[in-house]
């Protein structure tokens, strides 16, 4: 929006200037830096602990399975981030995801079957798959905003659609038939070996879209939505369309996360995406973001994800049964909120 | 004080042309009729109060003016032209500003945040759209806003949620007045202040109505009223019952208007 009056500057100059403005007392500032350094803290421990339990963590195997098992919850992430703060939900985003990858990929099989050039296959599929993504979370956004339902409750209805929708797209069987820019994607890395693509890729978009989060008019307004959306629609923001363009970016990223996915695992799979919004929530909330809106950062959720990463494969690699992973998840989530809960209570608000 | 002696010489009707004008505004929820055939005029320079009990309908007048809420019936005309407001942002746009009786600020971000949250500077970036908030003319910028109040703050980068109810309140003036170009309306903008700062906000009224933009005061606080609005309406179960001017009236017959004793008793004495 233009900026169309400059503020009035106004004859001060009987106002008092040497009064000076009163300080914040220095727990509540304490309270605050502790806020961003305690999940990463929580993620360094779980380091300490499970390197100790099973030293297989350091190791180069053990960085890759971590670091490309949290790609895909890491994307869904992001754009959960945004999603969490203007205090809604994409419960959605995993059946994105599958649906998105198995749409885009079922055109590129079939695009290959008809010999056309891989090349123009994985580009034709890859813009398939995002702009599949992006118009699920346009209509996420519209029937939330346009109908006035709560987000839960249209995201479930999208997620239970969706997931049988992937269903009756390949009848339920997985697309093995890709370009080989796309198999690429899933195998290459770089810095010999140590950084693969798709998570080099994650990373930059977390860093993107921490960017727009957290210096453009487009975050701040994000956060002012969550935080009063009434104070948002009388300072003139269109309240509505800045709804629609958030849960319009979680779904892009969902159809980002489905490529990276399709690529590291050669194939769309019907099942692909299934509960990964549990993670992705999970990720966000683990970062600090409060689920009552106005409240969370990139930051947060990169380590929010990294802990459930962390915490997944120290538990494999401590020989620890694999039910065990979701019950200690679970406990985790349940911590971060609780630990938000008195760190709010005792300063900050 | 601040040159408003030729305050006086705006009376209603003079030909001037009135900055804000409603015409026979009507708003009915459902059955409820909460304002009924208002007519108003602002005057460049007036402090006009607005008063009435309760559930009179002041807010829901002033959030029909500032596009917070759609008449069901009337029109407003600024500086002579008739608008029809869709939201707040097209009365922003036209220069009309507004403090809230709820407020209207988001706890969650910063002072500054708050009062440039919908006009926000921003840095173009290399490509032209892609920019970034310019923070530091925001803060800058939000620092001499609030000065003006003269209200202690804490700094400009606090979150407005850890703030008291007072210095929310002057965060919130602070904001009207800094970007009302054409009228500023406060619903009870003193509301939760003590008694040395409701002086500070009378006198910043006082300010920017002598610099010309026109203020429209709610408030429950009748001899305040009394003392700085050079008009005071009185609104009672939706309708404007009564004009006065402090000059032919004093603060009982004020409150006898409002209470409405004076519409069925001591008519005669108005
Ligand atoms: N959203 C609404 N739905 C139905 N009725 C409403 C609504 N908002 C206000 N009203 C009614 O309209 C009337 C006027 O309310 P309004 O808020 O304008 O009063 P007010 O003069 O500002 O009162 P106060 O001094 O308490 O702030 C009241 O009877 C109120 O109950
Ligand atoms: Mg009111």
């Amino acid at each position: 929006m233009a900026l169309t009056t400059a503020p009035r500057e106004i004859d001060n100059s009987d106002a008092p200037s040497g009064e000076m403005p009163d300080r914040v007392p220095w727990f509540q500032r304490f309270m605050e830096r502790i806020g961003a350094l305690w999940t990463l803290g929580v993620l360094v421990v779980i380091v300490i602990v499970f390197g100790a339990v099973a030293p297989d963590l350091y190791t180069k195997a053990a960085w890759l399975a971590t670091s490309e098992y949290a790609v895909e919850y890491l994307i869904l992430a992001i754009g959960q981030t945004f999603v969490i703060i203007t205090a809604g939900i994409d419960l959605a985003d995993g059946a994105t995801l599958g649906f998105s990858s198995m749409a885009g990929s079922i055109l590129m099989a079939n695009m290959i079957g008809s010999h056309i050039g891989g090349g123009f296959a994985a580009t034709a599929g890859i813009l398939l798959m995002l702009a599949t993504g992006a118009a699920i979370g346009i209509v996420n956004g519209v029937v939330i905003t346009k109908m006035k339902l709560p987000p839960f409750i249209v995201t479930l209805g999208t997620l239970t659609a969706i997931t049988g929708a992937t269903d009756l797209l390949n009848n339920a069987t997985e697309v093995t038939t890709l370009p080989g820019f796309v198999t690429r994607l899933g195998t290459e890395s770089v810095l010999s070996g140590w950084l693969p693509v798709t998570v080099l890729i994650a990373l930059v978009l977390a860093v993107l879209f921490g960017y727009l989060l957290a210096r453009t008019r487009f975050g701040l307004r994000t956060y002012a939505i969550g935080s009063n959306e009434i104070a948002a629609r009388r300072a003139g923001i269109n309240v509505d369309r800045h709804l629609i363009k958030v849960y319009m970016i979680s779904g892009l990223l969902a159809a980002a996360a489905g490529l990276l996915v399709t690529a590291n695992f050669s194939a769309a799979s019907p099942i692909a995406g299934a509960n990964d919004e549990l993670y992705a929530i999970a990720s966000v909330v683990i970062g600090g973001a409060s689920i009552f809106g106005g409240r969370g950062t990139m930051f947060g959720t990169v380590v929010g994800t990294s802990i459930i990463a962390v915490l997944t494969t120290g538990l494999v690699l401590a020989n620890v049964q694999s039910f065990w992973q979701q019950v200690a998840i679970g406990a985790v989530v349940i911590g971060a909120v609780a630990v938000d809960r008195v760190r709010t209570k005792v300063g900050t608000d | 004080m601040n040159g408003r002696s030729d305050v006086t010489s705006h009376p209603v009707g003079d030909g001037s042309t009135p900055v804000v004008e409603v015409r026979s505004i009507t708003k009915r929820y459902g059955s409820i009729h909460a304002l009924h055939e208002i007519n108003m005029k602002l005057f460049p320079n007036e402090i006009v109060g607005l008063v009435g009990d309760n559930g009179a309908g002041k807010s829901t007048l002033v959030n029909i003016i500032s596009g917070a809420l759609e008449p069901t019936s009337g029109q407003i005309y600024v500086s002579g032209r008739e608008v029809s407001f869709k939201s707040p942002s097209d009365a922003r746009d036209a220069g009309i500003e507004t403090v809230y009786q709820d407020l209207a600020l988001a706890p969650d971000l910063s002072i500054w945040a708050n009062l440039f949250l919908g006009r926000e500077e921003i840095v173009r970036g290399p490509l032209g759209w892609i920019g970034w908030l310019d923070r530091k003319t925001m803060m800058q910028r939000s620092v001499g806003d609030l000065e003006r109040t003269r209200i202690r703050i804490s700094s400009v980068t606090n979150r407005v949620g850890r703030l008291s109810g007072g210095q929310r309140q002057a965060v919130a003036v602070g904001r009207a007045v800094a970007w009302g170009s054409q009228v500023i309306l406060m619903d009870e903008p003193t509301a939760a202040l003590g008694v040395e700062q409701q002086a500070k906000v009378a006198d910043l009224i006082k300010n920017v109505a002598g610099n010309g933009t026109p203020v429209l005061l709610i408030s429950h606080n009748i001899p305040q009223v009394y003392e700085i609005c050079d008009r005071i309406l009185v609104l009672f179960h939706g309708r404007i019952i009564a004009e006065l001017r402090p000059s032919e009236t004093h603060v009982d017959e004020i409150v006898s208007w409002i209470t409405g004793a004076a519409l069925f008793g001591a008519k005669a004495n108005a």
